[in-house]
């Protein structure tokens, strides 16, 4: 078996005296597909933005193929490269037209010539269905196209893990289905990625694995299957109740 | 109103027109070179030279452009540095307005969300490629308005100049009054260039200001 893709060794997180990421240990192996759920506020985004340096950590450590992870190293830029990030609310520069979006990194920070960034970049967006939004503006285009954008923009850079944080969150219904069969199709293509998501069925669809992660430790993890149809831990339990409906009628 | 003492003394107002926009473009140039140096030390937080800018940029904005005319015009010769009057309004005008356009650029650049430049980083651009490409643009396009209103403002701080005997519109104004007491006709021909000189500058501005808006960035 190759060497695991990303390792976590308990990682810790502070924002001043609260810890919001307490001895967090993950090892993730080539193309799985983790899902991590859990209650608003347990620390799900800052896991991914520690993931990607984007904060500073605390305690433990986080390597990517062997090579730490560090918001202070000096290769932050070169590690960054290689983890791809897709935010809730797309973030795509409104300046650039979907194509620039996409080919800006590859071109000015992996060197790549145009017409070759260009090439894969056209090919990837007709892969998510957008070929023909390739001149157009981020704010000519709805909120599930404009995420279709993001991930195309995030996969032109080849990299070797993808983290996702609820990147349907800020979608209409009818756009979520959109994007999340997009990200379907990638862990089909055996793309290693984190999911964060509030979207159940999905989940149980994409994932190999469920982090279920609570007050910024990992409560649980399993199966799909094992972890929706039989939680072990009463907070788990506790915390898919919140998803499912009944009608408490006093008669039949 | 006396129009041959007008045409007559056209010419020289034309001449005074001339130096006037000829020191205020270079001026203003100057300034935003000084503006852009001062929001780059200031957004990679360069240690010293930071605080020199933050200095330079609360006395330059301070301080009335007259007394830092004298300043540089009467102060420099004394340090031994040799300098005419040309020189010293465009340095004086370079000196007011490269903090106004350090404080638009930087008001812009603050208004991009910090997400931005977080969603660049994570594509593993490095500091001055994310400013570059990614901040820049954008700031850039929210200052513009302050931008051309800073434009405008140095212009007409140009009039100041006629106090280091700069033959600039102002001067020659004065002159004639003090000469030929045609107040009337002096003052309009200033009036005049002045706004042959302002109000295209103030309708590109404004061109300018709507493209911004068509081609906005809004979401
Ligand atoms: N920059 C910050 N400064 C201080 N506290 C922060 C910061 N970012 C997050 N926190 C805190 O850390 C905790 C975890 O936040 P986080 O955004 O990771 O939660 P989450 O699991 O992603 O929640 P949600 O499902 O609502 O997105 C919260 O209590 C939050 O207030
Ligand atoms: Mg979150």
């Amino acid at each position: 078996m190759s060497d695991p893709v990303l390792e976590i060794k308990h990682l810790v997180k502070r924002f001043g005296d609260q810890t919001v990421l307490k001895d967090i240990t993950l090892t993730v192996e080539e193309g799985e597909v983790i899902v991590v759920v859990g209650p608003s506020g347990c620390g799900k985004s800052t896991l991914l933005r520690c993931i990607n340096a984007l904060e500073e950590i605390q305690g433990g450590e986080i390597r990517l193929k062997g090579a730490e992870v560090s918001k202070t190293s000096s290769n932050l830029a070169k590690i960054r490269q290689r983890i791809g990030m897709v935010f809730q609310s797309y973030e795509l520069f409104p300046h650039l037209s979907v194509l620039d979006n996409i080919i800006l990194a590859p071109t000015k920070v992996q060197k790549r010539s145009k017409e070759e960034a260009k090439e894969e970049a056209l090919a990837l967006l007709s892969r998510v269905g957008l070929r023909e939004k390739a001149d157009s503006f981020p704010r000519q285009l709805s909120g599930g196209q404009k995420q279709r954008v993001a991930i195309v923009r995030a996969l032109c850079m080849h990299p070797e893990i993808l983290l996702f944080d609820e990147v349907t969150a800020a979608l209409d219904p009818e756009m979520v289905r959109e994007v999340l069969d997009v990200i379907l199709g990638l862990a089909d293509q055996g793309k290693t990625m984190i999911i964060v998501t509030h979207e159940m069925q999905f989940a149980r669809a994409v994932a190999d694995r469920v982090i279920f992660l609570e007050e910024g430790v990992i409560k649980e993890e399993g199966s799909p299957d094992q972890f929706f149809e039989e939680p072990k831990t009463e907070r788990a339990k506790e915390f898919l109740k919140t998803f499912t409906f009944e009608r408490k009628r006093s008669r039949v | 109103m006396n129009w041959d003492f007008i045409m007559k003394y056209l010419p020289l107002y034309r001449k005074a027109a001339v130096l006037t926009v000829k020191i205020g473009t270079a001026g203003i140039l100057l300034s935003v070179v000084i503006g852009l140096v001062c929001v780059a030390v200031q957004y990679f937080k360069i240690p010293v030279i930071r605080e020199i800018t933050t200095a330079y940029i609360e006395i330059s904005r301070n301080t009335p452009l007259l007394i830092q005319l004298f300043f540089i015009y009467y102060g420099l010769p004394k340090i031994g540095i040799r300098t005419n009057a040309a020189a010293c309004g465009v340095a004086g005008l370079a000196f007011l307005g490269g903090s106004y356009m350090a404080e638009a650029f930087r008001s812009g650049i603050d208004a991009v969300e910090t997400i931005q430049m977080e969603s660049a980083y994570s594509l593993g651009l490095n500091r001055w490629q994310t400013l570059r490409y990614v901040v820049f643009p954008q700031a850039l396009s929210i200052s513009m308005p302050a931008f051309m209103a800073n434009i405008i403002f140095l212009l007409k701080e140009t009039s100041v100049f006629s106090a280091i005997s700069l033959m600039d519109l102002m001067f020659t104004a004065k002159d004639l009054i003090g000469l030929y007491y045609q107040t009337t006709e002096s003052l309009f021909l200033l009036v005049v260039f002045y706004l042959l000189i302002l109000l295209p500058v103030s309708l590109v501005g404004s061109l300018v200001e709507r493209r911004l808006r068509y081609a906005g960035f809004g979401t």
